[in-house]
């Protein structure tokens, strides 16, 4: 059972009213498939990833950055029941989408990165940490359905 | 042997980890760091602040301080001196592994530092950059320094078995 302090609560429900979700969602998605391209592979149907320009400007890619912010916000929204939360999405990513559950956390660390660079000095090591605890119960709440 | 002389057998692992900065990823980390320089020891310092604080087995590591906070005074020089390092190693980006090699006894023998946290002190070091320089920090230039410290860690790992 995670135990959240105050403090860890209150900053990931703060971020997550700040910032939009279409602009943070295709920047973090983009920044993923340019710097780690074998994510890519899980994504041959969004067409044209030949290059970062072409990654940056892909509108499949943007719409998909926005859908996981979305997904993201109901594990924000229900802090003490994330495993519950993400139960089917992790069934759909380790059976239907078979998508390597090491390639969450590469996710993750783009999010941190363009969260930060758009907090700048607000983004403080303490609010640093509480965001990459969020995410690690995230990615392990996404993971427990692979066998 | 060089590759002249055996042109058409597959490279081994290291010569690959070694050579996978192709020319353009070293222009670009030369031509970023050349920005990040006059930063770059109060980014080395948040950066390993930043480590302690959302990673906490890489404190373990330094249970001989007696302040880890972020703010801390050792942990801003212990993170200055990394820094430096690093811009030591991108003057040393075409022989990483040569250049690296005294380093990479300390973390061998004396330290021994568990490779694994390279990557997490990468991640938290491009953070900062990020942070510092958001404008500059674009998808290419991210990809291009996380290949260049992949390469570090790589090199610093050389000397341990």
């Amino acid at each position: 059972m995670v135990v959240w302090t105050d403090f860890e609560r209150t900053t990931i429900q703060d971020i997550f009213s700040k910032i939009d979700y279409a602009v943070v969602g295709q920047a973090a998605f983009s920044r993923c498939l340019i710097v780690y391209p074998w994510t890519q592979r899980y994504f041959g149907q969004f067409g044209n990833l030949y290059n970062a320009a072409a990654i940056a400007s892909n509108p499949k890619v943007a719409a998909h950055g926005k859908v996981i912010m979305e997904a993201l916000e109901k594990a924000v929204k229900d802090m003490d029941n994330i495993k519950a939360t993400y139960a089917e999405l992790s069934a759909l990513h380790s059976e239907k989408l078979q998508v390597d559950p090491d390639n969450f956390m590469l996710l993750g660390d783009c999010l941190t990165i363009v969260v930060a660079s758009q907090l700048g000095k607000n983004f403080t090591a303490e609010v640093h940490a509480a965001f990459q605890k969020f995410l690690a119960v995230v990615v392990s709440s996404l993971r427990r359905q692979y066998y | 042997m060089t590759d002249t002389q055996r042109p058409f057998v597959q490279k081994t692992t290291e010569e690959n980890a070694d050579m996978s900065l192709s020319g353009k990823d070293k222009a670009v980390v030369k031509n970023f760091w050349g920005k990040v320089a006059p930063k770059a020891a109060e980014i080395g310092g948040e950066a390993l602040g930043r480590m302690l604080t959302s990673y906490p087995q890489t404190k373990t590591y330094f249970s001989h301080w007696a302040d880890l906070s972020p703010g801390s005074a050792q942990v801003k020089k212990h993170g200055a001196t990394i820094m430096a390092a690093v811009g030591d190693a991108v003057s040393k980006i075409d022989d990483l592994t040569g250049g690296l090699s005294t380093l990479s006894e300390l973390h061998a023998f004396k330290l021994r530092v568990d490779p694994a946290n390279f990557r997490i002190l990468a991640h938290n070091l491009i953070l900062c950059m990020a942070m510092f320089f958001p404008g500059d920090f674009t998808p290419e230039v991210h990809l291009s320094v996380d290949k260049f410290l992949q390469n570090v860690a790589f090199a610093l790992s050389e000397k341990y078995r």
